[in-house]
């Protein structure tokens, strides 16, 4: 009996209670994790409505009629490529290399930018076409589900500008760093929302 | 005895995340997941507009596609994996799956009863009443 017991203390990995407190960044990286999965949770009530209000277009344009879908592509490849340079910003992070820091979040950057930018320039034909939020009920969900996206990518545009003076001002430091970690969390989890986003609203849109 | 069993957060990819030669696996994992992504991305886009498949699947076919695009999503860039590290990270991301296809499939399914249900429109009824 006393066998298994040293066997056990040796080799399962220590409980909870035996190993403290976990690290502060391993803390907030979870808590932002939850964060994010809140954050899904609410766009999926925005998709919820989407979803049920699609043909609800009281006589005025549906999606196939509206949505272009190479300029979809062309924010789909922006979006996805600055997902992937956040991610080389992660590694050059972990590395401490600040040269290739600042030119992966440059590029993170510019292509969110684009991103936003086509987003914008949509919404403008739409509205000038006379399909704004107020014609169908369709179109407010979509311009609430499509505009709530676009505003937390707005968000994210700031949020690495700011990351990149701290960078710049305090240099590596644990507070840093763990902003820069939630960051590319944040980053990362938009793709995945806005993959979801195009799929419903836009290929969906498209072929039904 | 004093082997360090720390949970991992997310978005790291390993314990090793602070080792400087962890760049170039790391690299590798984004370039897997970025390749499959665009594969993916391709796929759909090519779905939706193909004159080619049979119309009624397409939809299923596009929500196939986007989950395994998340999925890629999830394991290559938020390195969420099935370790035992990973253990909180995975029992939230599965927490709040359940909360969304609840919020989802839900309101699908009670609109759609309720749209069954309703009452049909004014001329329906008239041609009712006259036979």
């Amino acid at each position: 009996m006393n066998v298994t017991v040293a066997i056990d203390a040796g080799e399962t990995p220590q409980s909870a209670s035996e190993a403290g407190p976990a690290p502060k960044r391993i803390v907030v990286a979870y808590g932002f994790w939850i964060f994010l999965l809140s954050d899904i949770v609410m766009f999926s009530a925005l998709f919820a409505g989407y979803a049920v209000l699609r043909h609800a277009t009281a006589g005025g344009p549906n999606g196939a009629e509206l949505f272009n879908l190479g300029r979809v592509a062309i924010e789909t490849a922006c979006l996805l490529a600055s997902s992937y340079t956040c991610g080389l910003m992660a590694l050059a992070v972990n590395s401490r290399r600040r040269l290739a820091t600042y030119v992966t979040a440059l590029l993170t950057f510019a292509l969110g930018a684009a991103f936003l930018a086509l987003e914008i320039r949509e919404f403008a034909d739409m509205i000038a076409h006379g399909a704004s939020p107020q014609r169908s009920a369709f179109l407010s969900a979509f311009f609430a589900l499509v505009g709530c996206h676009g505003l937390h990518v707005a968000a994210g545009l700031i949020w690495i500008v700011v990351m990149m003076a701290q960078v710049a001002s305090k240099g590596f430091r644990p507070p840093v760093l763990r902003r820069l970690q939630c960051f590319s969390l944040f980053w990362h989890a938009l793709d995945i929302i806005w993959v979801g986003l195009f799929t419903v609203v836009y290929l969906m849109g498209v072929a039904a | 005895m004093t082997t360090e069993h720390f949970d991992r957060a997310p978005g790291d990819q390993s314990m090793l995340t602070d080792n400087e030669e962890a760049t170039s696996s790391g690299l590798l994992i984004y370039s897997i997941g970025m390749m499959l992504a665009v594969v993916l991305t391709a796929a759909s886009f090519w779905v939706a507009t193909t004159p080619l498949l049979w119309a009624p699947g397409i939809p299923l076919g596009l929500a196939v596609l986007a989950i395994a695009q998340m999925g890629v999503h999830v394991v290559f860039f938020l390195h969420i994996t099935t370790g035992p590290d990973n253990t909180n990270n995975v029992l939230a991301l599965a927490f709040g799956v359940l909360i969304v296809t609840l919020v989802v499939a839900g309101s699908l399914v009670i609109m759609a009863n309720l749209n069954g249900s309703m009452m049909p429109p004014a001329e329906l009824m008239d041609m009712q009443m006259k036979y």
